[in-house]
């Protein structure tokens, strides 16, 4: 027979419980029916703030299971919960009837009641939803044309709060955190962390007024005010508060079930209410009393009461109502673990303050000094990851020297067996040994085996220490088919002059490769010369970007970018790429790269939608490569006032120069006219900027996860100097960079750094300046437009169909609607079913 | 095209030998079903299902072909999972897996048979 459970709440830790449950229920004891107040599928909110640095939902959504058992719900909150009959009511009406039910519903923010905090502008932080809110009042507040700077408020000066005023920073407003307790995280850090805390916030731009709060919102000429209980007023775009979560309860108080004392459903051990149909897991639950904001017990009440769906005896241990914590904000290191206020009787901190350095350490132990009960790390927080697995085991050396600078390094192999390395996923240093004595010879491998280091990731540098202790090389090898780097790969193919991958795998790999080395050792073949990238056997190593020249999106079809070299486009040019886009029904966007970019072509009609471009004079724009892709420039002399050069005019040479450059990574570069810099050349790989004498060339700059300004290699250089040194600088990189290394992280990782980049290229210390210009030269002979290549090849445009039996068939799951006037595609084959 | 009844199955033509290229995929469809062929370095050929769990796109005949500790292997190239054509399991994520199709040669052709 089959039961069926309720779960209310698609959070982490619903989410979690779903994901046990189906994995153990072998004997398909229970249907699942999941009912989510959200609209979106479960996603990771303790990475919520990474969302506002550009990961997407998509990125954030957690595992999503297909399964006959499962039915997930969303958008359709519970509004009533009648014990008696075993069911609940959703806000839409339905009444589903459980033989279990559990409560995951979670926190909600805590608002203080202070007049005006419903005002628009004021928001709170818990959701994507409110980071959509928050991140669109940015932006609106940004593009008012207003002088001065835009400033936010937030209201609360925890881990939370700090993480809200970072994110803040970031949408380019400058925030203040007004905290009510004389020290910020004040919950984590103690006093001594607190100063120091405090100075290190204050250096990483946001403003802190601690020992105040926030006596109203009020609105004056469009902006909001912020009036303090010192007197003091702020003025604000933006208000978040984040001044503490509650559990959400409301379903269960209304039904009569006990709640703790401070809120939260009461459980028990094994995480059930009084009533023995109804569990609660997560922070809407009072264990014993208390809750818990963090995911890690959460989880571990979850396996809980998985285990006891299944009639299992499972309770929560101590051990997993761990409350470690760690800041995560760029530049402020902030942990702290176990008992850090030293509450446990008879307990002795011992402390090291280093002011100059600006780091301070905490530790707690027991009456006798010898074992570790807690901590608080301030201003470096690297030794986190193996003190806190050391909570409650006995002290491996003399506390001091465990924090003192240049004191005693504790490696891995001082941990207990028992001891939780990973905390969120509750996985112990026996189980991440035997996972490495099975065969997990990697980071990659130990997360997909034990699940250790997948939520925050702050116990990686652990699991990095327990593979070297275990002897386990952590090898620049590209993949488990080659054993060499990527540059030692290129040494081999130039040295070798080897033309396929079959050789070289064959000569000096093991197996058939993967899709890592096949498009890296494809890459360094194209970037040799070998001819057309789908020529013979080289067709089978591209990644399907660049076995199509095109980009694959989402619903399986490709979008299309013609190169406009420099941005410069005629009339009759954008007349074409209209016509095009309007006769193949593509979607079509500006880029940021100055050009445009046609989405939702079908593989079939790739060939019809190149015909038509390259007849009109275009070529491929390679935005499918890892290769050079645009030089974006302003208008220069040719039109601007202030132009001291030619900036269209070199940025479409070095575009032609370059274009089909196959590099480790892609390669963007820009050229403006003169130092007010419209063509923001310094967010690029390599950026050119006019001077009254030349061109200042910038190498090094990317936007993207974590984006860098390019620094400056070489000053007032005449037009054929700069290319030679562009020359230099791009084929040293192509031979020398990792794999996927942007020419940012190259330049980091490389012993001397810029000066010795510099020394390289510009000053030829290892006279390879000659031998790096020749590979360039013959580059620029040797180019020819891909998508010619293409459809002047019948072998090559026997690829490009729908289906081998049905060339010009149509997949079927590719479909349309309109948005904006524009096609957009249908979301295709999601597991979950919304309402 | 006429159908084939053997052991069981439909045996269904799907393209000719020659429309296989060593380490590479094509579709295949078969009345509603898309189904992705492959010709691995040995020779063998593999049908697996041709839609992605992952994305719901129906691409994975266009993945990148190779091995992982041995076993034939393609990767999807939308997020990269890579799945084991043999038994159509998801080696990064064990819990999912795609369809596996009976495959032979006939005649110069290849056919897919069908339960
Ligand atoms: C910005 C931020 C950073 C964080 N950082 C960390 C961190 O570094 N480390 C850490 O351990 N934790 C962190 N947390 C806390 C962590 O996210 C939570 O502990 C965790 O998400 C709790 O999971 P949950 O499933 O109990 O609640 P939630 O993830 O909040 O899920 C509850 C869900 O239930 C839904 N719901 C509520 N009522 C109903 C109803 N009546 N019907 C249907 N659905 C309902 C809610 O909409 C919500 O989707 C952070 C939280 C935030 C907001
Ligand atoms: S960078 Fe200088 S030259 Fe170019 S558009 Fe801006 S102001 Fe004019």
């Amino acid at each position: 027979m089959t039961s069926e459970l309720v779960v209310v709440g698609n959070g982490m830790v619903g989410h979690r419980l779903v994901s046990a449950l189906l994995d153990r229920d072998t004997t398909h004891a229970w249907r699942i029916t999941v009912l989510g107040e959200e609209e979106r599928p479960a996603y990771d909110r303790v990475a919520l703030s990474s969302y506002v640095d550009g990961t997407t939902a998509e990125q954030l959504t957690l595992p999503e299971r297909t399964d006959p058992r499962l039915r997930t719900w969303l958008g359709d909150p519970v509004v009533e919960l009648d014990r008696a009959a075993r069911s609940v009511r959703t806000a839409s009406g339905r009444v589903l009837r459980y033989d279990a039910l559990v409560l995951a519903t979670g926190s909600f923010p805590f608002v203080p009641p202070v007049p005006g905090r419903d005002l628009p502008g004021c928001f709170v932080y818990r959701t994507l939803d409110d980071l959509d809110a928050i991140m669109e009042a940015a932006e609106a507040s940004i593009a008012e044309p207003r002088p001065g700077r835009r400033s936010a408020v937030v209201v609360g000066g925890g881990l939370l709060g700090l993480e809200a005023a970072r994110a803040l920073r970031s949408l380019g407003l400058s925030p203040q955190v007004v905290e009510i307790a004389p020290r910020l995280m004040p919950v984590q850090v103690d006093e001594g962390g607190g100063a120091l805390l405090r100075r290190l916030v204050e250096s990483s731009e946001l403003a802190v007024r601690c020992g105040v709060s926030v006596a109203g919102i009020s609105q004056e000429r469009g902006r909001l005010v912020a009036a303090l209980s010192d007197g003091i007023e702020l003025d604000a775009d933006v208000v978040v508060f984040s001044a503490g979560i509650r559990p959400a309860d409301a379903l269960a108080r209304a039904a009569g079930l006990p709640v703790g004392e401070r809120g939260g459903v009461l459980v028990d051990a094994r995480c059930r209410t009084q009533d023995p149909n109804v569990w609660a897991i997560g922070e809407c639950a009072a264990l014993e009393g208390r809750t818990y904001g963090l995911v890690a017990p959460g989880y571990a009440m979850a396996e809980v009461v998985a285990d006891r769906l299944l009639d299992g005896s499972a309770t929560m241990t101590p051990a997993e109502l761990d409350m470690s914590t760690q800041l995560k904000m760029l530049g402020v290191d902030v942990a702290s673990f176990g008992d850090a206020h030293a509450t446990t009787p008879g307990a002795l901190e011992v402390v090291v303050n280093d002011p100059v350095a600006g780091t301070y350490a905490k530790l707690v132990v027991s009456d006798d000094a010898q074992t570790l009960l807690g901590g608080v790390l301030v201003g470096d927080a690297s030794k986190y990851a193996t003190l806190r697995p050391l909570v409650g085991a006995p002290l491996p050396a003399d506390p001091v020297a465990m924090i003192a600078p240049g004191g005693v390094e504790i490696g891995a192999d001082a941990l207990p067996g028992t001891a939780q390395i990973c905390s969120c996923n509750a996985v112990t240093k026996d189980a991440v040994c035997a996972a490495i004595h099975d065969g997990a010879h990697d980071v990659p491998a130990l997360k997909a085996c034990t699940a250790a280091g997948t939520s925050c990731g702050s116990c990686v540098p652990v699991l990095k220490k327990l593979l070297a202790q275990a002897g386990v090389e952590q090898s620049t090898a590209l993949c488990e088919h080659f054993a060499h780097s990527r540059a030692e790969l290129f040494e081999i193919v130039a040295g070798t002059g080897i033309t396929t991958f079959s050789e070289l795998v064959e000569r000096h790999g093991t197996g058939r490769g993967c899709d890592i080395c096949k498009p890296a050792v494809a890459s360094i073949l194209a970037s040799l010369g070998n001819g057309h990238v789908l020529a013979g056997e080289q067709a089978a190593l591209q990644d399907t970007n660049d076995a199509f020249l095109a980009n694959l999106q989402r619903n399986g079809t490709y979008s299309v970018v013609p190169r406009i070299p420099g941005g410069e486009v005629t009339p009759d040019g954008l007349i074409t790429i209209g016509e095009v886009a309007r006769d193949f029904g593509l979607y079509t966007k500006i880029t940021g790269g100055q050009r445009i970019d046609m989405f939702g072509a079908r593989v079939e009609q790739l060939p019809a939608i190149w015909r038509r471009l390259v007849d009109a004079g275009f070529e491929s724009g390679h935005a499918y490569g890892k290769a050079l892709r645009t030089v974006k420039s302003c208008v220069g002399t040719t039109w601007c006032r202030f132009g001291v050069q030619d900036s269209v005019g070199l940025a479409v040479a070095l575009e032609l120069r370059y274009r089909g450059l196959r590099a480790p990574h892609k390669i963007k570069s820009g050229v403006s006219g003169c130092a007010r810099e419209c063509a923001e050349a310094r967010s690029k790989d390599f950026g050119v900027i006019a001077t009254e004498n030349g061109w200042n060339l910038y190498v090094g700059g990317n936007g993207g996860f974590t984006p860098r300004h390019a620094e400056l290699l070489a000053s007032d250089l005449d037009t054929d100097t700069l290319i030679a040194v562009i020359d230099r600088f791009l084929m040293f990189y192509i031979r020398t960079a990792d794999r996927l290394q942007r020419t940012a992280s190259w330049i980091e990782a490389m012993e001397g750094g810029l000066d010795h980049l510099r020394a390289v290229v510009v000053e030829d210390s290892l006279g390879i300046c000659a031998d790096l210009e020749a590979a360039m030269d013959a580059h620029v002979g040797n180019y020819a437009d891909e998508w010619r290549g293409v459809l002047e090849d019948e072998e090559k445009l026997a690829r490009f169909v729908s289906f081998v039996n049905a060339p010009d068939t149509p997949d079927p799951t590719i479909s349309f609607v309109t948005e904006r006037g524009q096609p957009v595609p249908v979301p295709i084959g999601l597991p979950a079913v919304r309402s | 095209m006429t159908a084939t009844i053997d052991a069981g199955l439909r045996w269904e033509p799907a393209c000719t030998v020659d429309r296989l290229m060593p380490e590479r995929g094509v579709a295949v469809l078969l009345g509603e079903q898309q189904v992705a062929v492959f010709l691995t370095h040995d020779g063998a050929v593999h049908a697996i299902g041709n839609i992605d769990p992952f994305s719901g796109a129906a691409v994975l005949s266009r993945g990148l072909v190779g091995d992982r500790a041995g076993v034939a292997t393609v990767a999807s190239p939308v997020y990269k999972q890579v799945f084991d054509l043999q038994t159509g399991r998801c080696l990064d994520e064990p819990t999912v897996s795609v369809p596996v199709y009976a495959v032979r040669a006939r005649g110069g052709t290849i056919q897919i048979g069908l339960p």
